[in-house]
């Protein structure tokens, strides 16, 4: 087995085929693809393929040290940053290709018009554990 | 308690609880819902007949289940009294239970963790801490195994090979938590070659006991990953190689080749070797001429390449690794190395960093990173 994260993007990623603003739907239409996200990894568990799900604030800081005995200096949030996490899915798959399959699956998620929204989702492999045999 | 008996215990439950007519599923159900409760009242009021306790236990677990799925269909109860026991059979319930938990129908993954719950008596909770998986995942995992190989009969033996696949995954592919994967791997594997004659059996067993022995080398302090060739082979256990060889020897005394036993040799012929300078690649070599032949396996021929490397020198190597594919995992490391080996430490700077980047495994991509870096060192001054 093998984990991955699926990452949502609130920007940085291609722009989705249904590329409608969630504000910019009807209410039902919020719910729907709501409920899409909760029985995706209900379903998940069942299949004994879902570690873990977040979503993330828009809302972030730069943060660094800034020298001895001094507070880390904050920046931000700046609005040129190209890349926005809105959250993530950690799945246990079997394989890569079960991996994108999942990903597909979540894509498909139902936005404006209650059509797909093909929001483009990224697909990271954690680093594992070295094998014991190596030779 | 002791608690590695009470798990050495769970398959002949559960073979007990099948033979008196419960299915598998339910059986390894109850068996798992008696361990629970074993391990929270043996501390205080240990039993004088652990066996016996986990029987009966599991065996009202299992009648208060099948009365409560009864109920709810508002059907008879099927089962009641607790019948005598079944003919013991010519068959062994343990042996029965590792074919089933590695039944062909099931995933990998599904397997091990079937495995180490209903053969090697781990809870669900422990299974899960070891995978890094939610512990209702595993559960899920375990019952759809579970629902999987239902209908499966335990009559007859089914194909051992598909057991030591899982358990060659159980030993190689977890993580270091808990519970000590490998050592379970490694008790299994021992459970299984005593009852069953088989040289790939012994030759997994072998395998295992070898690498293992390697273990306290394997890493340095700060958890670093320290190089076969860069082992204080004072800290390999000699106790695990000198067992891992003598079983080695009598299966490889059959002469009915296998890949275990081929793999268990070159890990053999490593333990051997005082020092990594007196290590007899040659003979590795053969054996992964013999490896390659038995398997044809790409990651066979990548370790052959090494072997080559080090036994006729890195442009043999190099020129072994010709028709591998590049994009197979650790190609790249060991074209790094061979060259390096050759003396072209500006390639093989560059090969390493690239290796880093497409490392499997937060040590392999540490350690890669610092040779990247040793190269540079050296070719900036």
């Amino acid at each position: 087995m093998a984990k991955y994260l699926l990452l949502k993007h609130y920007r940085g990623a291609p722009a989705a085929v249904n590329d409608v603003p969630m504000d910019q739907w009807t209410p039902e239409e919020v719910s729907a693809h709501l409920r899409y996200m909760q029985d995706f990894a209900v379903r998940l568990e069942g299949t004994g393929e879902f570690v873990d799900g977040q979503a993330l604030s828009p809302e972030g800081t730069f943060v660094r040290y800034d020298g001895e005995g001094r507070p880390p200096v904050t920046d931000g949030p700046f609005a040129e940053t190209k890349d926005l996490i809105a959250g993530w899915m950690v799945i246990d798959v079997e394989s890569y290709e079960r991996a994108l399959e999942l990903a597909g699956e979540l894509s498909a998620a139902p936005g404006a018009g209650g059509k797909p929204i093909h929001e483009w989702l990224e697909v990271r492999p954690f680093m594992a554990e070295p094998p014991t045999v190596t030779e | 308690m002791n608690e590695s008996l009470l798990r050495e215990l769970v398959p002949a439950v559960i073979g007990v609880l099948v033979r008196r007519g419960a299915d598998f599923a339910a059986a390894e159900d109850a068996v798992q819902d008696a361990l629970v409760e074993a391990v929270r009242v043996w501390p205080e009021d240990p039993p004088r007949d652990p066996k016996g306790w986990l029987v009966t236990v599991a065996w009202r677990k299992f009648l208060d289940a099948a009365r409560a799925d009864v109920s709810r269909r508002h059907r008879e109860a099927r089962v009641e009294d607790e019948p005598a026991p079944g003919p013991a059979g010519a068959v062994d319930d343990t042996l029965q239970l590792y074919f089933l938990c590695a039944h062909p129908s099931l995933t990998p993954a599904s397997a091990v963790a079937l495995t180490l719950r209903a053969v090697g008596g781990l809870t669900t909770r422990q299974i899960a801490q070891a995978y890094l998986v939610p512990e209702a995942t595993m559960a899920q995992r375990i019952s759809r195994a579970k629902r999987t190989v239902s209908g499966v009969r335990l009559d007859r033996p089914g194909d051992v090979a598909t057991v030591l696949r899982v358990l060659y995954l159980v030993f190689n592919e977890g993580y270091s938590g808990d519970v000590d994967l490998a050592a379970e791997a490694i008790r299994l594997t021992r459970r299984l070659a005593a009852r069953i004659d088989h040289e790939e059996v012994a030759g997994l067993l072998a395998l295992m006991l070898l690498h293992h022995a390697r273990r306290p080398a394997r890493t340095g302090p700060d958890g670093r990953l320290v190089p076969l060739a860069e082992q204080d082979r004072g800290l390999w256990d000699t106790r695990l190689i000198a067992e891992g060889v003598e079983v080695l020897q009598a299966a490889l005394g059959r002469d009915r080749l296998g890949e275990f036993q081929a793999q268990a040799a070159v890990a053999a012929l490593h333990a051997d070797a005082p020092t990594a300078e007196e290590t007899d690649w040659v003979q590795i070599v053969e054996w992964y001429d013999e490896l390659v032949r038995l398997t044809g396996s790409p990651v066979a021929r990548l370790n052959r390449a090494v072997a080559v490397g080090e036994a006729d020198g890195p442009r043999a190597g190099l020129a072994a690794l010709a028709g591998l594919d590049p994009a197979l995992p650790r190609h790249t490391a060991v074209t790094a190395y061979l060259r390096e080996r050759d003396g072209d430490l500006a390639t093989a700077a560059r090969l390493y960093a690239e290796a880093a980047r497409s490392a499997p495994s937060l040590p392999e991509r540490d350690h890669l990173t610092r040779q990247a870096a040793r190269l540079n060192a050296r070719l900036r001054g």
